[in-house]
């Protein structure tokens, strides 16, 4: 029965009493133990990842009114394997006179700055790799080692599209960091700690985002931005140049690659869940009645992490199969002139009102930052108008005095 | 030897043969990335010394935006695609000497006060140090006005550094 | 047992050292800040260690080690961006070559 509340810190104590039988110190035991329990981990990461790419085709499959693959297997069930055989059995190219050490490190750095990041996500209440009290920055720092790998696959290609499409990858990646962070401490205001656990056990009574639609919507953004996924994918688009900071590799390397994205892909909705729908519990305080006490059972809490992440990874690929791309200087514009200021303008409202309204019951405080948020929202979307008249008005007299003369 | 000091003298290991190719190779881009191999260790020691938040910020800030600096201005500094020749200049005897000597200075001073001896006592078990760390930067008692001055500085280096490197003022 | 501070202090004396031999001995002035970041990290460490051993439960070395954070990241891109720009005037890098103002 212990199983069934507590199953990680059961299998931990079973194995680590038959280590100890066998003779071994008890420190030793346990460095095994957390070996195998990383191991454990980050196969449970890639398997899910094999997978990823069967739900990837199948949904951009019926987004573009087709059925996907559905020969190998019911369902098509077993064409990832098949993709798998398909890389691994290519040959393995190296450019003359790339730097061999940094070329190979490089799609495992970009598929590892991914894997580091299932030790903080929590599927359940008592499963999960580490608690630490710094979650939130641990995000963006694997943000910032993803940054370096593709880097160091764009040099070390010796070819100049592949450098051109680094550099413009790193400065989408590292411009869009910077709303980012900025909203990453509006959760963290909220529930006044910045351990992912703690975000989520604080969301217990109402989820974030209600508290805060528009820090949603722009982490929404920033993610699908730093991820480097449609619409803000010129960097990697196969059209224009020549798919980027890529080119040179074939085989299981860029296959590390195409499957660090889409993990990557999954560990953001993953975290959109935990960060603004309550993770593995937010069920508004239903779980406090005793009828629904099986709702703290870990492996239900473990079901609906999935499902909500699953959701936000259906929502990211929802949004790079409906628009068009974005130019890079158009990219670079949105993010410095419209995101960082709303960004910080969210901010500077969200920790004020958190003080202000802390006296509030909470259906209070919830409306209270819920309608700031609107208001917020209705202001912008004013601003926008009247520069968008502005620029139209100028336009109109330039075309005017162009056909004057 | 308990599994803490493994881990210690391999991180070390780790961040010594780094620095050393750093200061070392002839290939500048590769210096820059044994840079971010020594980075990795320091932070992996930040989480030995129950840093966290410190740890975390090394990552961010040195290795995500100060290594990626330098393999930006190594690129754009360079007349063709590959080093060439040595990076080191004639007289490095006298370098290396003065770095073994202050090496040999620092070393003896460390061990000859028995004080460093000690270990390091457990962090009492109330006390938040990330909370205390946040408190004490913003708190008028305690470190407000060097973190207030740290961000003007850093305003200061933004708009010198844009300025700098802008074309604007070059008439050639 | 556990570890003593003064491991930790001449690990950060080491590191020190090495970044040392960096500035004083490379041609580039890339590589030379490349040490300066050597020894900086090497400071930082000492401060940390510093914090850790002597007074955990007060943050003045913490804060210490923030500081140096902000301050060698904005040294870092203003000497970059004068590099660049020098290369961009006269072609070099090399510091022994960027002597237009010696006399």
């Amino acid at each position: 029965m212990a199983f069934l509340y507590d199953p990680v810190n059961f299998i931990a104590g079973w194995a680590h009493g038959i280590l100890t039988g066998w003779g071994l110190v008890d420190s030793l035991a346990t460095v095994i133990i957390y070996l195998i329990g990383i191991t454990v981990l980050i196969v449970f990461a890639m398997v899910l990842d094999v997978m990823l790419v069967w739900v990837e085709r199948k949904v951009v499959a019926r987004f573009q009114d087709r059925l996907g693959p559905n020969r190998i297997g019911p369902f098509g069930l077993i064409q990832p394997f098949a993709d798998i055989i398909k890389m691994v059995i290519k040959e393995d190219i190296t450019p003359a006179g790339a730097d061999r050490i940094v070329y190979n490190i490089a799609p495992v750095l970009a598929a590892s700055s991914v894997i580091i990041l299932w030790a903080i996500l929590p599927i359940a209440s008592s499963i999960y790799g580490v608690d630490l009290n710094v979650g939130i920055l641990y995000l963006v720092a694997a943000g910032s080692l993803g940054t370096l790998a593709i880097i160091m696959a764009g040099w070390s290609s010796n070819n100049k599209y592949a450098l051109l499409g680094a550099f413009r990858m790193v400065a989408n990646m590292i411009s869009y960091e910077i709303p980012m962070v900025i909203i990453l401490l509006v959760p963290t205001i909220l529930a006044d700690t910045m351990s992912i656990k703690g975000i989520t056990q604080a969301q217990s009574g109402v989820w974030f985002a209600i508290l805060s639609p528009l820090a949603f919507l722009i982490f929404l953004i920033s993610a699908i931005a730093e991820l480097g996924r449609s619409p803000f994918d010129l960097n990697e688009a196969e059209s224009e140049i020549v798919s980027g900071f890529n080119i040179e590799y074939s085989g299981m390397k860029f296959g590390w690659f195409y499957a660090g994205e889409l993990l990557h892909a999954f560990t953001f909705g993953g975290f959109i869940a935990i960060l603004f729908f309550g993770g593995y519990g937010g069920f508004f305080g239903l779980e406090r009645i005793g009828f629904f006490s099986w709702l703290n059972n870990p492996f239900v809490q473990a079901v609906v992490f999935i499902t909500k992440a699953m959701f936000g990874y259906w929502v990211i690929m929802w949004i790079k199969y409906s628009m068009p791309r974005i130019r890079i200087d158009h990219m670079l514009a949105f993010n410095w002139k419209f995101l960082t200021p709303l960004a910080l303008v969210v901010l500077v409202n969200t920790a004020i009102l958190s003080k202000v309204l802390v006296n509030l019951p909470i259906w209070g405080y919830a409306l209270g930052m819920f309608f700031s948020n609107i208001l917020i929202g209705l202001i912008t979307i004013e601003i926008l108008r009247a520069y968008g008249r502005k620029q139209r008005i100028a336009e109109g007299n330039l075309v005017r005095q162009v056909a004057h003369n | 030897m308990s599994v803490e000091q493994i881990i210690f003298v391999l991180t070390s290991l780790l961040i010594l043969g780094s620095a050393f190719m750093v200061v070392t190779t002839r290939k500048l881009v590769q210096a820059a990335l044994w840079l971010v191999s020594a980075l990795f260790g320091v932070t992996i020691l930040y989480a030995m010394l129950q840093a966290n938040f410190l740890a975390v910020v090394q990552v961010v800030v040195y290795i995500g935006a100060i290594a990626v600096l330098f393999i930006f201005a190594v690129m754009l500094t360079r007349k063709e695609l590959r080093d060439q020749g040595s990076q080191t200049r004639s007289n490095w005897w006298i370098a290396a000497s003065l770095g073994v000597l202050v090496l040999a200075g620092l070393v003896s001073l460390i061990i000859g006060q028995p004080a460093f001896n000690r270990t390091a006592e457990v962090i009492p078990a109330g006390v938040d140090t990330l909370r205390n760390l946040g408190t004490a930067l913003v708190s008028p008692d305690a470190y407000v006005l060097p973190f207030e001055v740290a961000s003007v500085l850093l305003l200061a280096a933004l708009v010198g550094a844009v300025f700098i490197a802008s074309r604007k003022g070059e008439e050639k | 047992m556990s570890i003593p501070l003064s491991w930790y202090l001449i690990l950060a004396a080491a590191l020190f050292c090495i970044g040392l031999f960096g500035v004083l001995s490379r041609k580039n002035a890339i590589a030379i800040l490349l040490g300066i970041e050597l020894m900086l990290n090497g400071v930082n460490i000492n401060l940390v260690a510093f914090w850790r051993y002597l007074d955990p439960v007060r943050i003045a070395g913490q804060v210490f080690a923030v500081i140096v954070f902000a301050v060698a990241a904005a040294e870092v891109a203003v000497g970059l961006a004068l590099i660049i720009s020098v290369y961009r005037r006269s072609n070099t890098v090399v510091a022994d070559e960027i002597d237009l103002m010696k006399w």
